[in-house]
Parts: structure tokens; sequence; C-alpha cells
């Protein structure tokens, strides 16, 4: 017994050394993939704050173009209002059905929540950003993103008043796609190189694919709603030994200088993700 | 102003330096990511014992990761160079001396050449291992090659500056 008290004092900076090693290893895997880490959600208020004051701040420098996107969106979002809406595929309606319905009987599949970004990281390999509004203001995890110009990233964690958003700019993120031209179906994944593009993969070579042509989201996405703009090609990689391409994507979204996003939330996430892994556990 | 004192202030302007301007850069190129917030832990004084210096550079890490959103990214390096720098320190200057007669590392209390020389090995310890966490993470050799060389070039570029900008004379120990 002494010698372990002996060997724990001659050794005491080395064994601290490694147990703090150890812990942060610990706090890096398990941030990584859960999101909830031990204190987490206390200190996302306290860092929330202090990014809130200092992107107020910030946000004058701005005003000019943050004022002619949201102008551009007003005047999209007039044109498109109706595509909010759903025709439902049955010939009659739940009575029991909670969830909104107008006049004509159209049921409200996306409700779409502003939000103010007010923490945002583009240098690092996972990049993440952090929105003054939370689940006290009705964000849930899952929820999709949008900004002005296209698509910004999916919702991972939500505390009270401040949320968390996987940017596109994630090794891990993952969003189904398509090219507007031809419905050709893909995925959008970014290689942590280039904040300016991301990569489309898995698009079949049987579609006919030029530089400039837009890529949207596909109907496959639960948290997407179809047909928001994700970027343009920029270029085009054929791999010769498979029948798909690699399409290199430029985003329409300025992660450089992204001030409002909205939160877009379906009504029917939960039921379509239930339904569709439904099949997996037996 | 006391050591104390002028440390806290170090603490909270390195972090936010790092926080609100250099990663604020829009970056020019995928492996140019400047990092300037480690200098705080450089600066710390000599006569600090082991035990505090690890407890320090872990939450100085931790409260830069943070406001990354990456828990433990930056602490695990900031915890190796705390440990790595009094062996460091050891074998680069005459410990009777320096030691005894001056506060903190800097160029005028250790010597232009010792002082680089400690700067650019912590510097390139720093990002060896922070690369290494992302590398292991995501595999990319060239990337990790590539990016160790060209973070420590400009983390080093910015610490020669703020020397030049801030020359901090070295301050003799006083018997209060």
């Amino acid at each position: 017994m002494k010698n372990i008290f002996l060997f724990i004092r001659q050794y005491f900076n080395l064994i601290s050394f490694l147990l703090l090693q150890v812990l942060s290893i610990l706090l890096l895997t398990s941030a990584s993939k859960t999101h909830e880490t031990f204190f987490a959600g206390a200190t996302n208020e306290v860092t929330g704050k202090i990014n809130s004051r200092y992107s107020n701040l910030r946000s004058y420098f701005s005003l000019q173009e943050t004022n002619r996107l949201l102008a551009l969106e007003n005047a999209a979002l007039r044109n498109a209002l109706p595509a909010n809406f759903q025709i439902p595929d049955s010939s009659f309606i739940n009575a029991k059905d909670s969830s909104l319905t107008d006049s004509l009987g159209r049921v409200r599949k996306y409700t779409f929540l502003p939000a103010k970004v007010i923490g945002n990281t583009y240098t690092l390999q996972n990049n993440y950003l952090t929105l003054e509004r939370g689940s006290l203001q009705g964000i849930k995890k899952g929820m999709s993103v949008v900004g002005p110009s296209g698509i910004v990233g999916v919702v991972v964690e939500s505390t009270d008043n401040i949320s968390k958003v996987m940017s596109l700019l994630h090794r891990n993120s993952k969003v189904s796609a398509m090219l507007k031209k031809d419905n050709a179906a893909g995925s959008i994944e970014w290689d942590g190189t280039d904040p300016h593009y991301l990569i489309l993969k898995n698009v079949s070579k049987s579609s006919k694919i030029i530089k400039g042509d837009s890529v949207v989201t596909s109907n496959y996405s639960a948290n997407f709603p179809s047909n928001l703009l994700i970027g343009t090609v920029a270029s085009i990689i054929a791999d010769p030994s498979s029948n798909f391409y690699t399409l290199k994507v430029r985003t329409a979204t300025n992660f450089f200088t992204i001030q409002y996003v909205d939160v877009i939330g379906n009504s029917r996430y939960n039921e379509q993700l239930n339904i569709e892994n439904s099949g997996k556990n037996q | 102003m006391s050591t104390l004192i002028k440390n806290i202030l170090r603490f909270i302007l390195f972090i936010g330096i790092q926080v609100f301007i250099l990663n604020q850069i829009p970056p020019l190129h995928q492996f140019v990511v400047p990092y300037l917030y480690f200098l705080f832990i450089l600066w710390l004084p000599f006569n600090l014992p082991r035990f505090p210096l690890l407890v320090i550079a872990f939450a100085f890490g931790l409260s830069l990761d943070y406001f990354t959103g990456t828990m433990g990214l930056h602490a695990a390096p900031c915890v190796l160079i705390a440990y790595v720098k009094p062996f460091l320190l050891n074998l680069l200057i005459p410990q009777e001396t320096t030691e005894q007669s001056y506060i903190e590392p800097s160029l005028s209390s250790m010597g232009w050449a010792p002082y680089s020389l400690y700067v650019a090995l912590l510097t390139f310890i720093h990002h060896f291992y922070l690369v290494l966490l992302e590398w292991l993470q995501f595999g990319d050799f060239v990337y990790f090659l590539g990016k160790v060389t060209a973070t420590t070039a400009i983390s080093l570029l910015l610490i020669f500056v703020t020397e030049m900008l801030f020359s901090r004379n070295a301050k003799f120990r006083t018997n209060q």
C-alpha cells in the first residue's frame, strides 16, 4: 500500500497529465457522436450569450448585404407561397388529425421558424452554427435549416433558448439531393477541404450534366422540403471504374456572412422516420 | 500589475482574439488556419508548479472548445504542451540564473535563439497533436502533413508579429 502511494507521489505529474489527456479524448469522442456531453447544455447558454452580444456588434457591418438577401428571399417567397402546402394523397381527412388545415382542406406539412445566427465556424473539419432560438421556441432535434439563398444544415441539439446546427460543412453531414434538371438523385457531403464547395456523390452517369446545373434537395429527405436550392455544379469528376459521377457543387449559401436563417419543422418527421426504420428492427 | 491579474486578463484576451477575430477570417486555403491562442501557455510564469500548469492549460483549451463546439479537441494539445514546457525550459536555459531572476519566458529573458527554439518546438508539437486528432477522425495523410506545416508556419508568423508589437520588457523578480 505504501508503495502505491509512493508511486503516485513520484509520478503525480505524469499521472495527472495522462488523466487530463484521457478526459479530453473522451470528451472529444463523445461530443462528436452524441452532442450530449456532461455539461454542454449549461455552457451552451453561457457562450451563447457572449456570442449573441458579439454577433449584435458584427451584424451592423453587413446590414446592407443582409437586407439585400432578405429582400430577394421575400420576393422569392411571394412567388412560391402555395408550395408550403401539400395536397394529401387520400380522398378524406381524418377528423382526429391535429395538424393545421386551411379552408381548402390542405394540410400544413412544413412550418418555417425564423432564427438569428449567433455563432458560426467554417475553418474546422466539423463546423456548427449556433442559433438564438431553442426548444422553448419550438426548435427540435432533426429540423432542417435554410438561409436566404440556400440550405444551411440540420439541428443536432437544442437547449431552452439556444440550438446547435450541424452545418453542411461537417464531415458527417449528409443531405439527399437531386439535379433540378432531370431529378437524378444523389447525396451531398463535404470532404473537409474548401468551404465554398460540396461534393455530390452517386449521380448516375445516364444523366446529362453540364456545369452550372442547379442542385436542389430531393423528395426523399425527411427533414428538408423538396426543391430547395443547395448549389450549382462547378465541376464534374467522372470515375471510370463506376457508373456514377462525383460532382463538385458550389454552395448557394455564403457560409461566411450568414446572419438570419429559417428553421423548418416537418409535422410528419417522426412518422416518416418511424416507418422508414420499422423494417430494420425485424 | 500583479502576475495573477495579468494572466487572467491574458486568458480572456487570447480566447477572445482566437474566437472572434482569428476564427472569423475566411480561409485563404484549406490548410491555413491561424492559431495564436496557445501563446498564453507559453507565456505562463517559470515558477508555476507542474500540476496547476496542467489544470490551467486544460481549462484554457476547454474554454476555447466551448466556443467552437468541439469538446476536447483543443484541450488535449494544450495539456500536452503544458506538460512538455518545463522539460524544454530545463534543457534550453541555464536554470540558476534565468529562472531565479525573471518571471516569464520572453525574448529578453531567455535570449533570442533559445526563445525562438522554445516557441517553434512547442508550436509544432501543439499543431502536430491537434491535426493528428482531426486526422484520426477522418484520415487523409496529405491533409495531415500539409496542415501541420502550414498552420505551424502561420502561427510562428503571428507569434513573431505579436512579439514585435507587444514587446514585453523582462521583469526581474523582486523579493516581495
